[in-house]
């Protein structure tokens, strides 16, 4: 041990624990050749974590392990781990695990004199050499305490037994219960001060969330965080509480939201691939349908989608769209969208948060929706649901999933969002927010963009309705005192029909008043022509009666 | 009691003691051992030793920890020792030896 911690230069040699998660905050898992302490109450996971570490050493990184259990019959063994999908008796078969559980009954047992614990290394370093184990689990060593009453013994013999794993050269896991002051009860983390795991579950509000958490590990850097981490079907999975960077992809496609009106409302057309969208309202105000809608379009567009319901099933998210012309049946059956339907009281956040992961794993969606996530606040408290979305918003920008949530909020006079879900709009890219708007006996829907990153937006409300064929959004009807929604809308409307029609006879009128004066005018002209005319030519005549005149004159006088 | 003591004396001993190659707490319990049978049972006993370094398969059928062990298989009931059997007047009571 000393050798080894003396020398940083090279990369510390690790490995890897195949417990999901676990490797991330271990930055790459236990240390190689060394004992791994896990202790912990009892049920919080630690003989499924160790058998996890061995089972995952040998299917994923062909490591035989040994399980040495001094709690657990393998039998019991066995059947408890085939629930979680491992086969240990196919493990044994092909010689890639040995399980050995070992009995010590105190009423079966006297000491007389001296002994030491040969008998266990014997058996440990037969079953190591038998299938050249790299990973050995030594669950609950500490049972041997209640088994044998020379603990001088014991103590010397377990302090020997860690230095010879070592000399082994084999990656050991010993797990301990956790005592009253000490992290174990017998103290075992004198022994194995590698690397401590201390393992816990606690149930704050009736909701029990299990957490694990570093306490050391010599040589190497590590989170120190508590994080939390489930027992599924599929064993342990260990969620870091966030990624440590934030430098995922992104891009600047753009997808459609599904509908023509709000598409118009963004500069882009619509939202950024990848993107956070956040749908906020009070009750009523067609948040849901706003997602669905969003959902039918990306299916359209052969997106696959997973629209999360913690309020309504399936079959009656499906009937409803129908009744307004979305048909999500069409798109369930040709595989491009999963409805997945559960109370969010169901279980704790973090297996909701898990849930939501294998469904992406599994499912590989582009597009996910979660409807409302402002149900998930019932579950745990404000604070835990932050946590969990960054997580969840960390883990869907890595993958470059586009994600719809919808949030319902408390009726308020403000015309802003109340501030419920102040702590997820710090975390959106785009928010979008419907609501009511109330007036002289009728309630009108009104949607407008509040934000969206990096894409320019229309700053106007606008209205909606939602008919048989779905939402409309209305062009914007400017008043006198603003924009004008519903009743207001209609009458103005109304007005604006009448006044057009007077104002189009006002000008027939005027036209026609025109014509007559254009022809008294016209008749004037003709008058003063004549006039003018008969003028000339009375002066023509007297001019020609001069000429005369003057001729006569002028001939007389010669 | 005196029936016991009787089918003590009368019925065959049989003991298994697993020691680990020649470690000197293995050699002190077989010794101790065998002063102890051939004082009080006197022929009328089974001893099989049984070296777990060479015989490793043994330690986990019989669920051997500890070194050096000694199972009373006969007569009943099974009796487990563990320790070098240096304190003899315990062995005596555990094995119900009458001196």
């Amino acid at each position: 041990m000393q050798e080894q911690t003396k020398s940083h230069s090279f990369i510390f040699p690790k490995t890897p624990t195949g417990v999901d998660g676990l490797d991330e905050i271990t930055d790459g898992g236990f240390p190689q050749g060394r004992p791994t302490l896990i202790c912990g109450g009892a049920g919080c996971g630690k003989t499924l974590l160790s058998m996890q570490f061995l089972i995952k050493g040998i299917t994923e990184y062909n490591e035989p392990g040994v399980f040495m259990s001094f709690e657990e019959p393998s039998d019991d063994l066995t059947l408890n781990v085939k629930s979680l999908g491992f086969d240990l008796e196919q493990l044994k078969a092909d010689k890639k695990l040995v399980v050995d559980h070992v009995r010590v009954e105190r009423s079966e047992i006297e000491e007389a004199g001296e002994y030491d614990l040969d008998g266990l290394f014997i058996r440990l370093g037969h079953a190591i050499d038998s299938i050249k184990a790299k990973r050995v689990v030594l669950d609950t060593i500490e049972s041997l305490f209640a088994g044998l009453d020379n603990q001088a013994i014991l103590r010397a013999e377990l302090r020997r037994l860690f230095h010879w794993l070592k000399t082994k050269g084999v990656t050991a896991i010993i797990t301990g219960e956790r005592g009253e002051a000490t992290l174990t009860r017998q103290g075992l983390e004198e022994y194995v001060s590698d690397c401590v795991i201390v393992l816990d579950h606690r149930v704050i509000e009736q909701v029990s969330t299990r957490r694990l958490r570093i306490v050391k590990y010599r040589g190497s850097t590590h989170g120190t965080n508590e994080y939390p981490f489930l027992i599924d079907e599929d064993g342990i999975s260990v969620l870091p509480i966030t990624s440590l960077k934030l430098n995922n992809e992104v891009s600047s496609d753009i997808v459609p939201t599904g509908l023509s009106g709000l598409n118009e409302m963004f500069e882009g057309g619509g939202f950024y691939r990848g993107s956070n969208i956040l749908v906020s309202g009070t009750a009523g105000t067609a948040k849901t349908t706003l997602a669905c809608y969003f959902a039918s379009q990306q299916c359209e567009n052969n997106e696959k989608t997973i629209y999360f319901a913690f309020e309504e099933s399936p079959q009656q998210l499906v009937r409803n769209m129908k009744s307004i012309g979305v048909d999500l049946q069409k798109h369930i059956d040709n595989g491009n969208l999963l409805i997945h339907s559960s109370r969010p009281s169901l279980n704790g956040l973090e297996l909701h948060l898990l849930t939501l992961r294998k469904f992406i794993k599994e499912f590989k969606p582009t597009t996910i929706i979660i409807d409302p996530i402002s149900n998930l606040i019932s579950v745990g408290s404000e604070h835990e649901v932050r946590s969990m979305l960054v997580r969840l918003i960390d883990m869907l920008k890595a993958n470059n999933i586009t994600a719809l949530f919808t949030s319902l909020n408390k009726q308020t006079d403000n015309f802003r969002p109340d501030l419920a879900e102040e702590s997820v709009s710090s975390l959106v890219d785009t928010w979008i927010t419907v609501r009511d708007m109330e007036g002289i006996g009728e309630r009108n829907r009104g949607i407008f963009i509040v934000k969206s990153r990096g894409m320019g937006h229309s700053n106007q409300v606008r209205e909606f309705v939602i008919t048989n064929n779905g939402i409309e959004l209305l062009d914007v009807e400017l008043g006198p005192q603003g924009i004008l929604t519903g009743a207001a809308r209609k009458s103005h409307q109304f007005k604006k029909t009448i006044s057009d029609i007077k104002l189009q006879n006002e000008i027939n009128r005027k036209d026609r008043e025109i014509e007559r004066k254009r022809r008294v005018l016209e008749a004037n002209i003709e008058a003063l022509k004549n006039e003018f005319e008969s003028a000339e030519e009375e002066l023509s005549i007297l001019k020609a009666t001069e000429e005369l005149q003057e001729k006569l004159t002028s001939k007389k006088t010669k | 009691m005196d029936i016991s003591s009787d089918e003590t004396s009368t019925t065959k001993h049989k003991f298994m003691l697993f020691v680990s190659g020649m470690s000197v707490k293995s050699g002190h319990a077989i010794e101790n051992l065998r002063k102890i049978c051939d004082k009080y049972l006197e022929n009328n006993y089974e001893l099989e030793i049984i070296d777990i370094s060479r015989d490793s398969e043994q330690a986990v059928i019989h669920q051997i920890v500890a070194i050096p062990t000694l199972i009373k298989v006969n007569p009943a009931p099974r009796r487990i020792i563990l320790g070098d059997l240096s304190d003899k007047e315990k062995v005596l009571r555990i094995l119900n030896i009458r001196e």
